[in-house]
């Protein structure tokens, strides 16, 4: 199906991106819909973009489920795992 | 008949008047011929619809793919102007609507146009082919397994898109429906909703629903492809193209 469900929020970071540099990210667009790269029907994916910098400005990632899960855990894990007074 | 063909980006007025591009394939020779506008799914215009499109001018028929997100993102690869269309909210339906009318009437002014315009749409698109044979002058529409034609979306789903019900009853054009029964957006149970509010209504149509087969098994570059449906299916479109749209 398409799901047409798509979460956008604001983010604030750095992502290396087209051409292998580095640019400013101020957008992630979340989705579970169909990939357009990744071997399976549906997949979590990912947007992380400064549309200021026009639509290329983009890292895309496409994750099955599962793993979408397993990241979840692992970033919240790796938050859990430092000081806290370091990612307030 | 010939398997000449010839494909290339054009330029056309969409909806509003808007400037669009779209890909247009075109059989050889000067013989009268029928239009198909073919609408691409949501990760947008891409290499997979384009091939899909030069079949079609190899069936015969001229055939035009409008890129739906083409004023969010020119002349950016398909993918990322797909990601910039959904980060925006997706193809508003009266825009799609007009684009579509745009790619019709552009097929009708070619020099070879028999008159007869039709629309296939796959996945996202195939809603849109319905959606536009209710409000676009077509004379044949295939619907390719999409979603929300009918059926209710389910409980907190973030759901931006309305599905057609309430538009059926202006449906203009006889429908090709092609689904798999694996499918769960439409279900077959959303399928046979379809199929029963179209009978009420009196609106020709032709559904043909494939065992073994899920969500996009006309897709040949994805998992989900499944020759056996995807082969009938391309059966079934081109007999039911040659009755509606041929010289």
């Amino acid at each position: 199906m398409c799901t047409y469900a798509t979460v956008r929020i604001p983010t604030d970071g750095s992502a290396k991106g087209p051409g292998g540099a580095w640019f400013h990210v101020t957008d992630a667009t979340v989705y579970f819909d169909h990939p357009v790269h990744a071997m399976a029907e549906h997949t979590l994916n990912i947007d992380l973009s400064d549309p200021s910098r026009g639509p290329s400005a983009r890292v895309a990632v496409e994750l099955t489920a599962s793993a979408a899960r397993e990241l979840m855990a692992a970033v919240q894990a790796a938050l859990d795992s430092a000081p806290p007074e370091l990612t307030t | 008949m010939t398997d000449s063909l010839s494909a290339r980006t054009v330029h056309l007025p969409g909806a509003d008047g808007d400037d669009i591009e779209g890909y247009l394939a075109r059989p050889g020779g000067d013989d009268p011929r029928g239009g198909v506008v073919v609408i691409h799914h949501m990760p947008g215009w891409d290499r997979a619809t384009k091939e899909i499109t030069r079949r079609f001018a190899e069936l015969g028929y001229d055939a035009l793919c409008p890129n739906l997100h083409y004023r969010e993102a020119p002349g950016a690869a398909p993918d990322d102007a797909a990601a910039v269309s959904r980060a925006r909210g997706g193809v508003p339906d009266d825009r799609l609507v007009g684009d579509v009318a745009g790619a019709a009437a552009y097929l009708r002014a070619l020099p070879t146009s028999n008159g007869r315009v039709g629309s296939i749409g796959y996945c996202s698109g195939g809603r849109q082919s319905v959606l536009s044979a209710c409000h676009v002058d077509l004379d044949a529409a295939v619907d390719c397994y999409g979603a929300f034609v009918t059926g209710t979306p389910p409980e907190g789903h973030p759901l931006q898109v309305p599905n057609l019900v309430d538009q059926l009853p202006r449906l203009r054009a006889p429908l090709l429906g092609l689904f798999g029964n694996d499918d769960r957006y439409p279900s077959p149970a959303h399928v046979d909703e379809l199929d029963r509010r179209l009978t009420d209504l009196g609106k020709p149509h032709e559904f043909h629903r494939y065992d073994g087969a899920g969500h996009a098994f006309f897709a040949v570059d994805r998992p989900s492809y499944v020759v056996a449906a995807a082969n009938d299916g391309w059966e079934r479109v081109g007999a039911f193209f040659a009755t509606h749209l041929g010289a």
